[in-house]
């Protein structure tokens, strides 16, 4: 067996595997009635609307009132390339060589104020995400730069044309923020589903007290026959840990759903036994430790691969994932992915090769041919424990054994950006997180500020444009790949951009009559709760 | 009394606009971006043009000039503008949480005083007796330990109690309710919060109580009175309590006020929606219109709790007056 081959094989049974341990309620006749409360760790997000917000905060308050186009597969959500419809009938085979997709529109999906839904609210909704009208924002407006033209030729079909084909359309399009609201209200007052919510998902709004709770009851008329199982759901927002953690304890709260530590797994999985229920998955984020390449000496490529072999990846990842949110050892594409590069690929890059005895003595052979011996400097990191603070704490004590000096500066997160866009700092750990797995624009974060606004690197670089253009119009599955590797091998290797860290761990405690729902790669994903039932 | 009071108010103008500059001036010394912070700290790809729609929306490209003319004009004419963060009315964000800051330090102040005022009394009366002993020793106690802290440990308690009791952890509802929709439910979810802010809040009254007394109690009228054969209860309630309770009376005013918008932890440890809770995120989040109208609010908050109790001490002491 070749080596992607193997890796995808791996890969396809790690998602079997997830599902098998996420599917408690398999061959389960899921049971009618009852409220889902939940808890939202956060505070109370900027706006509920979805296609101007970024925050999971909104996705965990207001998607059960929503429908969106297409959507990861609830019932596989842990598969990064099951997509299905939700608003449509059938998942599009494309044509005019991969540039148009044609979506037919359900005919029997009612708007919560029992207005029909149709053709025309989908597509216009998708001009204002992709193309978004003077004043009105779209935070996913750079997602799609691969769509020339949204259309929508009668009340049952809309038309994607693409500028050029590419693999990451269809990952795109299932982005659960694109809510589809109702075209009329969306072109009367743009800013309208910022405070309100009306939209055709399985739950219909009920109240929202700010910053508090959510709450939602049964849509009887939603298009997806028999669902959802819920009465109803209450969400309530708790930022603190201590505060989840004891409402699941005491059943105020049957979960929540964006991840917790392995600490608090362990606790509520001693105090309650099999009165809970994990499931864990590897999680589309990570942390990367960027040099700031417009300081000194870190502009030096060899600094800054001393910096990369100084880091044991494959004995901090067990160890770290003890204690943090971090599993799993992968480069830059998330290691669920069939593009993620195997590890016999990853071994050959700096900062990953297996004898870490030796990758340390080369590095402090870089770094006294750089003249950076005992090199002092400062690791900017933002002020959130899990799994930041972890992870620049164990760099600075890798990196303290090739007798470099480090010292850690944490600021919270207003400042830290504001250090990041200005470039106001020596190295920094910073983060990469994504909702659906769609490695040909994940990836896109290495790449210059002036193709990516959120790469603080310093860098300019044609050539690794260069790199990911050819991939990103690759259309061939194994070329992509292997154009993949040649870009990652670059940022990675070659150049060392930015220094992976392991890939975060999403690990859920749901109380055990919670069924139906299966964990997905992202707290963004898989969240309209029309699936989920409780067993009581 | 009434010149007195004007006079206060008047004053308290100059205190607000000083206050109205500082907060303006230093909430846009703090490095950040509340556009950035809001469509970046997510992770994922923030537009630029986004991020310039989300300044343009928020008037955050005009110069600060503008900014503070707005402010200040707005101050003054009970505008104190929209939440840079939900885009809701600031007035609204800070009603839909006033209701239960206020009922958490109306309940720890009754809490404080029913312990602190007999406690520090009697202990005063039984100076160096084993009662005063532990009272001063509860009182250390409370001073030393954090409510936020105390705050955990009530709640594991509570759970753990509950587990060893019943065989099923219980706590209190988290979900926040009104008094006057749920009353039984709306105690339950502020009693723990109310005894342990109480806690400490009392130890410190406590211990003022009794310094107080004791110097109360050390006065001439109070040795005339006992040699007059006046009822001991009669010279403690009457002539002793009454005037020991000035230093008192200030210092449950100021607790009170800090109660209003100082309750940062423990609002989170009990996952009250409360106006501490709002002060930090909205300081977190960089949203200088909620700041600004929350460090205005606390001030006013002090000024008015500070005239409260200057016109508390004529009533509690005759020979005051206000000219």
């Amino acid at each position: 067996m070749n080596a992607p081959i193997k890796w995808l094989a791996t890969g396809l049974s790690m998602a079997l595997t997830a599902a098998l341990v996420a599917t408690p309620a398999l061959g389960e006749t899921p049971k009618r009635g009852g409220i889902l409360t939940y808890m939202i760790p956060a505070d109370a997000p900027p706006s509920l609307d979805g296609h101007k917000e970024n925050t999971f905060a909104t996705l965990h308050a207001t998607a059960p009132f929503y429908s969106t186009l297409i959507a990861v597969n609830p019932e596989n959500p842990s598969s990064t390339t099951d997509f299905v419809c939700d608003l449509c009938t059938e998942m599009p085979k494309p044509t005019d060589d991969g540039k148009t997709y044609t979506f037919k529109i359900r005919k029997d999906v009612k708007f919560h104020d029992g207005t029909p839904l149709t053709a025309a609210d989908v597509a216009k909704n998708w001009q204002y995400i992709i193309n978004p009208p003077e004043g009105v924002s779209s935070a996913r407006e750079s997602y799609m730069v691969m769509v020339d033209k949204v259309e929508n030729p009668d009340p049952e079909t809309v038309i994607f044309k693409l500028k050029f084909a590419t693999s990451a359309f269809i990952p795109a399009l299932a982005d659960p923020f694109a809510y589809i609201y109702k075209k009329d209200q969306l072109e009367k007052d743009p800013r309208w589903f910022e405070k309100n919510i009306m939209g055709s998902g399985p739950f219909k709004f009920v109240s929202y007290e700010t910053g508090q709770s959510m709450k939602g009851e049964r849509n009887p008329d939603y298009y997806h026959k028999g669902q959802p199982y819920l009465d109803g759901f209450v969400a309530i927002f708790a930022a603190k840990q201590s505060v989840r953690v004891d409402a699941i304890r005491a059943d105020r709260a049957a979960t929540e759903f964006r991840g917790m530590p392995p600490s608090a797994r362990d606790q509520l999985v001693k105090e309650l036994g099999d009165k809970v229920t994990v499931q864990t998955s590897d999680w589309n984020c990570v942390n990367l430790i960027t040099p700031n390449q417009k300081r000194k000496p870190f502009d030096d490529v060899r600094v800054r691969r001393a910096l990369a072999l100084a880091i044991d990846k494959w004995k901090g990842a067990p160890a770290l994932s003890k204690i943090a949110t971090v599993h799993t050892v992968g480069g830059l594409v998330f290691p669920g992915s069939s593009m993620a590069p195997t590890k016999e690929e990853m071994e050959k890059m700096v900062g990953y090769w297996p004898d870490i005895e030796k990758s340390r003595a080369e590095a402090r052979k870089l770094l006294k041919e750089a003249g950076a011996e005992g090199l002092k400097f400062e690791l900017m990191n933002r002020n959130v424990d899990q799994p930041y603070k972890f992870i620049g704490t164990w760099a600075i004590d890798e990196w303290s054994k090739i007798g470099l000096q480090v010292t850690q500066k944490v600021l919270p997160t207003g400042p830290f950006y504001d250090a990041l866009r200005n470039g106001t700092f020596d190295v920094t750990v910073e983060f990469n997180c994504q909702n659906v797995v769609n490695p040909v624009l994940d990836v896109a974060k290495v790449l210059p500020k002036s193709v990516y606004p959120e790469n603080y690197g310093g860098y300019e670089d044609p050539k690794l444009i260069e790199l990911y253009n050819a991939m990103l119009h690759e259309t061939d599955p194994a070329q992509q790949r292997i154009k993949m590797r040649a870009l990652e091998v670059y940022a990675l290797d070659t150049q060392v951009n930015t220094i992976m860290t392991p890939w975060w761990n999403r690990i859920l405690v749901q109380r055990s009559y919670l069924k139906g729902w299966k964990i997905s790669p992202s707290h963004y994903l898989n969240l309209n709760l029309a699936n989920v039932w409780l067993d009581k | 009394m009434y010149r007195y009071i004007l006079n206060r108010l008047l004053l308290a103008v100059p205190t607000l606009i000083g206050a109205a500059a500082l907060v303006f001036a230093l909430m846009r010394l703090i490095p950040g971006d509340i556009c950035v912070v809001r469509l970046g700290g997510g992770g994922g790809m923030v537009d630029p043009k986004a991020v310039a729609a989300c300044h343009a929306q928020l008037g955050l490209d005009r110069s600060l000039f503008l900014q503070f003319v707005d402010f200040i004009v707005g101050f003054a004419g009970g505008n104190f503008g929209i939440s840079m963060w939900s885009g809701k009315p600031v007035i609204v964000e800070i009603g839909s949480r006033i209701a239960i800051s206020l009922e958490i330090a109306i309940l720890s102040t009754v809490v404080a005083v029913a312990i602190a005022i007999p406690l520090g009394t009697l202990s005063a009366l039984r100076q160096n007796s084993w009662l005063d002993h532990f009272v001063r020793t509860v009182a250390i106690a409370g001073i030393a330990t954090p409510s936020f802290w105390l705050g955990i440990m009530s709640i594991l308690l509570v759970l753990e109690v509950s587990q060893l009791t019943t065989g099923a952890p219980w706590m209190p509802p988290i979900d926040y309710v009104p008094l006057w929709e749920d009353p039984l439910r709306n105690l339950s979810i502020v009693i723990l919060p109310a005894l342990t802010i109480g806690y400490r809040y009392s130890a410190v009254t406590m211990r003022m109580t009794r310094s107080a007394m004791l110097e109360v109690l050390r006065e001439d009228y109070i040795r005339t009175a006992r040699a007059k054969g006046l009822l001991e209860q009669l010279i403690v309630n009457r002539h002793a309590l009454k005037n020991a309770m000035l230093p008192v009376v200030t210092l449950i005013g100021i607790e009170f006020a800090f109660l209003i918008g100082g309750l940062v932890v423990t609002e989170q440890v009990f996952n009250l929606n409360g106006i501490g809770r709002l002060f930090v995120q909205a300081v977190q989040n960089q949203d200088y219109t909620l700041t600004q109208a929350l460090v205005m609010l606390t001030v006013t908050i002090f000024i008015f709790t500070n005239l409260v109790v200057d016109v508390l001490y004529a009533w509690l002491d005759p020979r005051i007056r206000f000219g």
